[in-house]
């Protein structure tokens, strides 16, 4: 639910679970989920509740998502590149992945 | 990028005000100097994108912002090697680093160690503060101003402290639907600030302040002396209800919730060091103990900016020169005299800078109420410990923050303890009576950042290892 | 936001809480998990302990190792005393009222090629020699049974069924309260600076200036239990040591039983909550006196790199901490345990790094017969502290 105040930089084209998404160059992974739209990027190994980025300085380790294969990478501190896959993470992370 | 080397005199860590200031001055004295941050671009937090904001207008962001350009080009002409992308892991009390840069991990050594990793923001433990949807105000402040990005749709702050009406001004004139502001600040702070205000009046805060609050009151409803708090919503937050005093329980819908309670110092890696910290009751957070220059407890690890304690950005970059000369003292390139015929306009420039906080610290110090969570709201966000569970835990005789963390596993998730130790700390402390300067931390260790199996695995092999094998 | 402060009924003895009791008959000096053991047993038995534990209990060794609760690879002579402290961990909820987190799923210790296994094979047959079953060898396909995820190349294994793991601080933590609520003073905090004779007992001074008298004193001060046998005019050459430990980031269930390697160290296992505890017999170093230990990261590469080796399927995992605790072993890796050989009323468990935490149950129960009785049933000779005592 965020929307830019101003003109966006060179798109970058990158896919979350497999979806498109447009993004701008010198965004952060984070930043390019919030503008498009996604809500939630991981559910917790505990209890798997929702979460979504919280500090955006990669302190809070909220941010968290399978960037190219590998995972429990803190998108905030990521920048965004042309044909990143970036998966959401659903509660445990999967040994040998 | 020039590679990274194994050796170097001086090794920086973090590159905001004070980091710049202290790679900029040591190695304009000849220090041999690498400045390692976590971000792609130099400016830290308080200067977060500052040579590549998408937002040109500068008076969306404010004047305060736009002085950290006077920063970056010195520090690139200064011979520093700049290291972005890069996550430093260890550092040891010999000047050992271990840091990793694009996905590779390696060791180093520095003769001199200054940490410039600043500050964080204070624990904001309310119901459902864990809702997508909830950030703090530094985390909407950094979309602002890396991405010009401004949240939709109904936007509610909440909180105490300066950042609170600077994000509600910055997020006005970006042209932000603000449904209001709810301050938490305690009415009794006013009486306990008071007598500080003469140097508050005569500080550069003071105007800015007012001009800020005056802008943001005018065009949002800002509702005072907020004594509860609670973000509502199932998969996201929907909807703020608060409590003021004097009155009943209100609530709002909300598409997105802004909290801030002031910022304190990030002592991982001080801590992990085994640097000496003390608890500031003043600022009611743990702080290293340095001198005058920076230096901490430990021969060769000095620490500055706001990670030796909340000053703010401008006495930061002062106290990043101060270290910069002391380090290069420390190494020979200056004498004692010729140090302190240095030092002498940033000390100066650093009172300035320091005139009115202590106003500041008193008038926004953090309610206990929003310091200490209600007994089902999570203490520790990354485990999904609860204050309750803390509390029958210390009943039951655990008694310290290390015993609670290997009993309930608070403080073991990845973020190790930055948003859950201040608040574990001080439940402690108000359960059994005791100060939090007796009750302690967490004890923490190095890797202060997660690192992959893949790259500690790929360090390179040394003659330690094997000699410290036992077959068993 | 109101606060409420919260105390449960049970009596909570920490620091300078409640009164003590007038004259002990005993004091342990250490309230690790050893210490505590001697004192669960003790009081057990009707007899007045307290508790002097310099900082608090599980803060060093107990508290942070490994936990595994192992008979397998055994030294020979520790085996009866593994054996019987077994019986006790499959019933620790009766000694302790708390399960200390214990789980059963078996221990193997993995041979990467033939030389290996052979050498497991012998090993085997010379336990079994002994009257001793616990210890299976298993083949390449029975381990594959066991250790589904473990790497192509391991040819065998020993296995022990029975074994498992347990959570360390959770056990020492159980042994304090079973204590506390069978009768014994714990006192945390609390440094034992000097032993001295007094007549027939003893006088135990402390940092803080306080003294404590008894009839009878264990030493079960671990990384320091060297200084109070030198007050004993006993030579104990303890080795403090710092071994490493890492954890990792939560995983999808892989595997269940506890693993070392027979060629090179390793202590492996994955806990209920997904996390995986990686140790083994890499070093950091320490400073017994400032509670520090300094963690090296070469070890812990060449930690990772076994274990990159020997499961592949932790290729994707994180480190998210790694610590080392102050414990301490003696030059021939077996403890000493029994009665002082200079003094009378002097009893001694420690030098158990490495091998201890599974002995915590039995090694108390040892200390409360010889300390009552005079005598044990469990084979300790070859424990015994004169083994260091300098010839002639």
């Amino acid at each position: 639910m965020f929307r830019r105040a101003s003109e966006a930089g060179a798109r970058v084209s990158l896919s979350v679970d497999g979806t498109p998404i447009a993004a701008s160059a010198g965004d952060s992974v984070a930043a390019a989920l919030l503008a498009a739209g996604i809500t939630v990027c991981r559910t917790t190994p505990v209890s798997g509740a929702p979460r979504a980025p919280y500090c955006m300085m990669g302190i809070c380790f909220e941010c968290l998502v399978t960037i190219d294969g590998v995972g429990s990478r803190q998108a905030c501190l990521t920048r965004v590149r042309d044909g990143m896959r970036v998966e959401t993470q659903q509660g445990k992370r999967e040994a040998g992945r | 990028m020039s590679a990274i080397r194994d050796r170097y005199d001086l090794a920086v860590i973090g590159a905001g005000p004070a980091g710049l200031a202290a790679a900029t001055t040591a190695a304009g004295l000849g220090l041999d100097t690498a400045l390692f941050d976590e971000q792609p671009a130099p400016g830290g937090q308080i200067y977060r994108a500052i040579t590549e904001t998408p937002l040109g207008e500068r008076s969306v962001l404010g004047e305060d912002y736009w002085h950290g350009t006077t920063l970056v080009e010195p520090f690139r002409q200064s011979g520093a090697q700049y290291v972005p992308g890069a996550t430093v892991w260890s550092v040891t009390r010999e000047g050992e680093i271990g840091v990793s840069v694009a996905g590779a991990a390696r060791l180093l050594r520095a003769r001199h160690v200054i940490l410039a990793t600043g500050a964080l923001e204070r624990p904001f433990p309310i119901p459902g503060w864990t809702l997508p949807g909830v950030m703090t105000c530094g985390a909407a402040q950094i979309l602002l101003k890396s991405s010009g990005l401004v949240a939709k749709g109904k936007v509610v702050l909440a909180g105490s402290g300066p950042l609170l009406w600077l994000i509600a001004a910055q997020y006005l004139r970006a042209g932000a639907e603000i449904a209001a502001l709810l301050d938490t600040t305690p009415a009794a702070n006013w009486t306990a600030a008071l007598p500080h205000l003469p140097c508050f009046l005569a500080s550069s805060y003071l105007a800015k302040g007012l001009t800020l609050i005056r802008e943001v009151r005018r065009r949002i409803p800002v509702i005072g002396r907020v004594m509860s708090l609670a973000a509502i919503g199932r998969e996201r937050v929907e909807g703020v209800a608060y409590r003021a005093f004097g009155d009943s329980e209100r609530r709002i819908p909300a598409d997105t919730l802004l909290l801030h309670q002031g910022v304190v110092p990030n002592i991982n890696l001080s801590s992990a060091i085994g640097c000496a910290h003390r608890w500031d009751a003043a600022q009611l957070c743990f702080r290293p103990e340095v001198d005058d220059w920076g230096m901490s407890s430990l021969d060769g690890i000095a620490i500055a900016g706001d990670g030796a304690g909340i000053s703010g950005a401008l006495a930061a970059e002062q106290r990043g020169h101060l270290a910069g000369l002391d380090a290069a003292r420390r190494l020979d390139k200056l004498d004692e005299e010729a140090r302190d015929r240095a030092a002498a306009p940033h000390a100066a420039a650093l009172a300035r800078a320091e005139r009115g906080r202590r106003f500041l610290d008193l008038l926004y110090r953090p309610a206990e109420g929003f310091r200490l969570p209600a007994p089902e709201t999570l203490a520790c966000r990354c485990e999904e410990v609860t204050a309750r569970q803390v509390l029958d835990a210390i009943a039951l005789g655990v008694q310290g923050p290390n015993q609670l963390k290997s009993f309930l596993r608070c403080g073991m998730g990845p973020c190790q303890g930055r948003l859950c130790g201040l608040t574990i700390t001080e439940l402690i402390a108000k359960a059994r009576g005791l100060s939090p300067d007796v009750v302690g931390y967490y004890r923490l260790r190095p890797p202060v950042k997660p690192i992959t199996l893949a790259e500690l695995a790929a360090l390179p092999h040394g003659e330690a290892a094997e000699k410290a094998v036992v077959r068993g | 936001m109101p606060f409420p402060p919260r105390f449960a009924a049970e009596r909570v003895i920490c620091g300078s809480a409640p009164p003590l009791m007038p004259s002990p008959d005993v004091i342990v000096i250490g309230g690790g998990l050893h210490g505590c053991s001697a004192a669960l047993h003790l009081a057990r038995r009707g007899v007045a302990v307290r508790v002097l534990e310099k900082d608090y209990s599980g803060r060093h060794a107990s508290g942070v190792n490994a936990g595994g609760v192992r008979r397998l690879g055994r030294h020979y002579a520790e085996i009866p005393l593994s054996v019987a402290s077994m019986e006790l961990w499959h019933r620790i909820r009766d000694l302790v009222d708390d399960d200390c987190g214990f789980e059963s799923h078996g221990q193997v210790k993995v041979a990467e090629n033939e030389t290996e296994l052979e050498l497991l094979a012998r090993r085997v047959a010379e336990v079994r020699a002994l009257g001793f079953t616990h210890e299976e060898l298993i083949d390449r396909q029975a381990l594959r049974e066991v250790l589904p995820a473990v790497a192509e190349h391991c040819t065998g294994a020993i296995y022990c069924r029975a074994d498992g793991a347990a959570n360390p601080y959770r056990t020492t933590l159980a042994f304090r309260r079973a204590a506390g609520r069978a009768g014994a003073d714990i006192v945390e905090g609390v440094r034992v600076t000097a032993v001295r004779r007094e007549g027939a007992g003893w006088r135990v001074e402390t940092a803080n200036g306080t003294a404590h008298r008894a009839a009878v004193i264990v030493n079960c001060a671990g990384a320091w239990a060297d200084r109070v046998a030198a007050g004993l005019g006993e030579s104990a050459p303890i080795i403090p040591s710092a071994f490493m430990l890492m954890i990792s980031n939560r995983l999808e269930p892989f595997i269940k039983p506890v693993v070392g390697a027979a060629g090179r160290p390793l202590s492996f296992k994955q806990f209920a909550n997904g996390t995986v505890l990686i140790g083994g017999g890499y070093k950091g170093t320490l400073d017994r006196d400032a509670n520090w230990t300094e963690l090296d990261f070469r070890g812990l590469a060449e930690s990772a790199r076994t274990v990159w080796d020997l499961f592949p399927a932790m290729r994707g995992s994180q480190i998210v901490r790694a610590w080392a605790g102050i414990e301490a072993r003696m030059p021939d890796d077996i403890p000493v345990i029994g009665p002082s050989a200079t003094q009378d009323g002097a009893f001694h468990a420690f030098g158990f790094s490495g091998h201890g935490f599974q002995l915590g149950p039995i090694s108390g129960a040892i200390i409360a017969e010889l300390v009552t009785t005079g005598r044990t049933n469990l084979p300790i000779e070859p424990f015994r502290i004169s083994r260091f005592a300098a010839a002639g």
